[in-house]
């Protein structure tokens, strides 16, 4: 069954991805829920929780509030609350009770907003999707409402897509700081970590947005709407970064948006146009734009949409390690795998479980994948592992696992093992030992 | 109690102090038995209380399955990890779709039957979670445990409960499971020098009076934290007596009790020698009475029903009679105890000292205690009182009405100034909001009991004072006592 999970864990959910993009903006998050979400959240979802202090809550909902409807209560506290802590907004999260018994949220955030005259938004968030939707709703919301009207300036750019749940806390972001700042780009703002809300305010400035994790792209399009800016869509791995740079240059001359991991299938001729690395300006799209008080979800999922090519048993690919399979987000994973393409020869399969548009994963590279049973089927006679050490115990005896720690899918438990994921050095060891001196043709290990 | 629900405004004030919307209220203006008004809720990074998770692992080769949404799944799944129990633990995560289509209950049946064939070790117990949306859809609970005995006959099936919705008007998902984890447990023939200790998550210190008294009086003592066996754990089902020392887990101990037909016994941990000194009194009482009818018992019987020779029996009638019970006789151990007080009290030399109602059931009579021997009690962290304690918070109100009462989860307390002067904390909320190093770090009353408690938390104290702890390392850390591997 798609939905049972024997062993191993569950990724960070909606209603967190909400709190872990608002976390550094001013604002004052109200989950309504009973119990539990907040603790969930701030334990394995949040690592700044202890030393930096943000308004978020639970709305305490018990079992008499929700049969008799009593809305009151819940204005009433978050009123007073707003009250005594003055957030720069409000936002109210919905978890999976208030979604059945049909919780009127356009209604209440109205009421509150007109009673405290604090900007007031709510995401429509059930607990039942991933956090990418939870951070790529509430990054769109920011790129509507907290971003000012601007011009564009030359050699200036955004960082999309930036939470802890994908980049940790550990240094990974401010690499990828001084990646882009040697490289000649003013980064005005990251969405939404390490940047203050005046910086996020100066957003619509930048010439040029990299979406550097799927949950950013939402926002990416929103700032394209509103601003024109277009993205590229890739992280800055070394040396992937070399192909990055080359399509944010692309970009800036032709503004055409881009995903730079996909752009080498576009330039081989291995795939058809349409599905190539660039993105047609044009109408808005609904994905992932979730405005407040917008009642249901909209977004273009690619889950249960399989390719079928690219083997990843095939025994001659082993022995120079392609044909290894690195799971995780799409975006990061499949950056790690130019990466690693270009700097040990070794091709690279991603598995992306994470609920992600379509356009995001690359037909040749990545391909989706929606329970453990699944993973472990193509997993069985890989190359070797790359993933999350929670995987481990679906990966075979015999194949080498390499652990890849990913906060948003084991917490806080390896957080000190994540690498600096800015370069792709940090597997020379593994591969060396595992496909050494067959390791392909790229960098010298 | 009729003129407060019924009488004026005058009596109502008499009674009830009005609650405050502040987070933080003096014990002279504490309402009973909730000071503080209810509102949207922080929870602070200190986590070593134990979750539903910690304690069911505690039955042996059981196994948890959650059935709930990802972002419930989240946060259950990761306790087992951080706990090393990863492989006792699995999910079914349920799907908009599943709350619409009339088949919740194939999926839970399904779900749960596919993860018991792919489990390479098949688990004694499974614990089955349903949430609040089973309860609010109106699952069919009863049908899917009825049939998933009927397939799987070897397994134990204990119903729990994850539904938090439920808890603030009623029993809470802790008090559930511990009353479900001894559902397995079946009839048997009694053996009445066998005591269970039943619903705490820590053992009792093994110095504690009460654990000598069994052993002076021949008893075995059960308890389920120190059971390395399924089958250790069903011979639970042999004891004569069922005592609760720890509060959530009393209306387990009830049930048990009544179902199998044992004594029961509520001996919470107090802080007050004369309750003490009556549970003391009451265990013997009750001793005596399992002594004399067991006695009772072999006379009209003649022998033992389960086979043994009258030789077996006689050697075994001598090890598992009870020795009679003696008066209690708590003098030296009162003398200990205030000298001990004392000693500590001097050491902290007036230093302050703040409590919090996770470090123990009964914080307001450890307040009590340590400000009738010295202590400078400054603060009490409590969202409420427990029923327990209310002659303890009157005694409070009158002899300390400037000791201050804080909320731990009113929003407030958020941007709540933490630090200040140097305190000396007991338990891991109060060290977490005074950001002291110096703490005694302890959930659940940490095992401790009777007037050997007092000593040992006396010696936990001193040690506080004058070591340092790593604050932020340690609270964050789920189920203290539990296997962390953060």
């Amino acid at each position: 069954m798609k939905q049972v999970s024997v062993i191993i864990s569950t990724y960070t959910a909606d209603v967190s991805g909400i709190c872990s993009a608002l976390y550094e903006l001013g604002g004052m998050v109200v989950i309504h829920d009973p119990s539990g979400c907040n603790s969930t959240y701030n334990t394995h979802d949040e690592p700044r929780w202890y030393e930096q202090d943000s308004l978020v809550f639970i709305s305490g909902l018990s079992e008499i509030d929700a049969i008799m409807g009593n809305d009151e209560k819940f204005i009433g506290d978050i009123v007073r609350a707003a009250k005594d802590l003055s957030p720069r907004f409000i936002a109210l999260v919905r978890s999976p009770i208030p979604m059945m018994i049909g919780t009127d949220f356009d209604a209440i955030r109205e009421i509150i907003e007109r009673e405290t005259g604090i900007p007031t938004f709510y995401f429509p968030t059930n607990g039942m999707h991933s956090y990418v939707q939870g951070v790529g709703m509430a990054l769109a919301a920011v790129a509507e409402h907290m971003v000012e009207t601007a011009s564009p300036s030359r050699g200036t750019m955004n960082l999309l897509g930036v939470t802890p749940l994908d980049f940790s806390i550990n240094g990974t972001l401010a690499s990828m700081h001084a990646f882009f700042e040697k490289n000649g780009y003013d980064i005005i703002s990251t969405f939404a970590m390490g940047s203050k809300p005046e910086e996020i305010a100066r957003a619509g400035e930048a010439d040029i947005n990299v979406v550097v994790s799927s949950a950013g792209l939402a926002a990416a399009k929103v700032l394209r709407e509103r601003f024109g800016t277009p993205y590229v869509v890739g992280m800055p791995v070394k040396p992937f970064t070399d192909r990055l740079l080359a399509c944010m240059e692309k970009t800036e001359k032709d503004r055409k948006n881009r995903i730079a991991y996909r752009e080498e299938q576009e330039e081989g001729g291995q795939t058809a146009p349409e599905q190539t690395g660039q993105i047609p300006v044009g109408q808005r799209e609904q994905t992932g734009q979730i405005l407040a008080g917008q009642k249901e979800q909209n977004r273009q999922i690619s889950v249960g949409q399989k390719e079928q090519t690219g083997s990843i048993t095939d025994e001659s690919a082993k022995k120079d390690g392609s044909g290894i399979c690195l799971i995780g987000e799409a975006v990061v994973s499949q950056s790690l795998a130019y990466a690693i393409k270009l700097r040990y020869g070794s091709s690279v399969r991603v598995l992306c479980p994470l609920e992600t548009e379509e356009k995001l994963l690359a037909p040749a590279l990545c391909r989706s994948v929606d329970s453990e049973e699944e993973i472990r089927k193509l997993v069985r006679g890989a190359a070797g592992m790359i993933a999350d050490p929670m995987y481990q115990p679906v990966c075979p005896e015999q194949t080498p696992f390499f652990p890849l720690p990913h906060e948003a899918f084991s917490g806080r438990i390896y957080r000190k093992q994540i690498p600096d994921l800015s370069d792709i050095g940090f597997l020379d060891a593994w591969m060396k030992q595992w496909f050494g001196e067959e390791a392909g043709d790229g960098t010298e290990l | 109690m009729l003129e407060m629900i019924h009488g004026s405004r005058e009596a109502m004030q008499k009674y009830r102090p009005p609650v405050t919307e502040k987070e933080i209220v003096s014990m002279k203006n504490a309402a009973w038995p909730s000071p503080f008004r209810p509102g949207l809720e922080y929870n602070s990074p200190a986590h070593g209380t134990w979750n539903i998770v910690h304690t069911g692992m505690l039955i042996p080769g059981s196994h948890q399955i959650y059935v709930c949404a990802a972002n419930c799944n989240r946060g259950v799944v990761l306790t087992a990890a951080e706990m090393g129990a990863a492989d006792r633990f699995s999910t079914i995560a349920v799907k908009e779709d599943d709350i619409t289509n009339g088949q919740m209950e194939e999926l839970v049946i399904d779900g749960v039957s596919e993860i018991l064939e792919k489990l390479k070790r098949k688990p004694t117990v499974v614990i089955l979670f349903t949430v609040c949306i089973h309860h609010f859809m109106g699952c069919d609970i009863a049908y899917i445990y009825r049939t998933l005995r009927e397939r799987y006959p070897q397994q134990h099936f204990i119903e729990a409960y994850m539904d938090p919705i439920m808890q603030k008007g009623g029993i809470t998902p802790d008090q559930k499971l511990r009353k479900a984890m001894y559902d397995c447990l079946e009839k048997r023939e009694q053996r009445p020098e066998q005591i269970n200790i039943i619903g705490n998550d820590l053992p009792l210190q093994p110095d504690c009076e009460m654990l000598s008294v069994l052993r002076e009086h021949g008893c075995t003592v059960k308890d389920l934290t120190a059971c390395d066996t399924f089958e250790e754990y069903l011979s639970m089902a042999e004891s004569s007596v069922n005592i609760v020392t720890y509060p959530p887990a009393k209306m387990a101990g009830e049930a048990l009790s009544e179902r199998l037909g044992m004594r029961f016994l509520y001996l919470p941990q107090t802080f007050s020698y004369e309750e003490i000194d009556r549970q003391m009194e009451q265990l013997l009482a009750v001793l005596e009475e399992v002594n004399q009818g067991s006695s009772a018992c072999r006379k009209v019987t003649g022998q033992a029903d389960d086979g043994r020779t009258p030789e077996e029996q006689g050697k075994a009638d001598e090890q598992e009679t009870i020795v009679p019970a003696t008066a209690w006789d708590p003098t030296a151990l009162r003398k200990k105890c205030d000298e001990e007080l004392e000693r500590t009290c001097r050491l902290l030399h007036g230093m302050p000292v703040a409590l919090d109602a996770a470090a123990v059931p009964r914080v307001l009579g450890l307040a009590r205690l340590l400000l009738t021997h010295g202590f400078r009690v400054i603060r009490i962290y409590a969202d409420s009182f427990s029923p327990e304690e209310e002659a303890d918070y009157h005694w409070l109100r009158e002899h300390a009405p400037e000791l201050t009462v804080c909320a731990t989860i009113h929003a407030n307390m958020r941007v709540f100034p933490r630090g200040g002067e140097p305190v000396l904390a007991i338990g891991q909320k109060a060290a977490y909001f005074h950001q002291t190093e110096h703490f005694v770090n302890m959930v659940e009353g940490g095992g401790l009991y009777g007037y050997a408690g007092i000593l040992g938390l006396c010696e936990r104290i001193r040690e506080a004072f004058l070591t340092r702890k790593d604050t932020k390392d340690l609270v964050i850390r789920k189920g203290l006592g539990c296997v962390s591997c953060i």
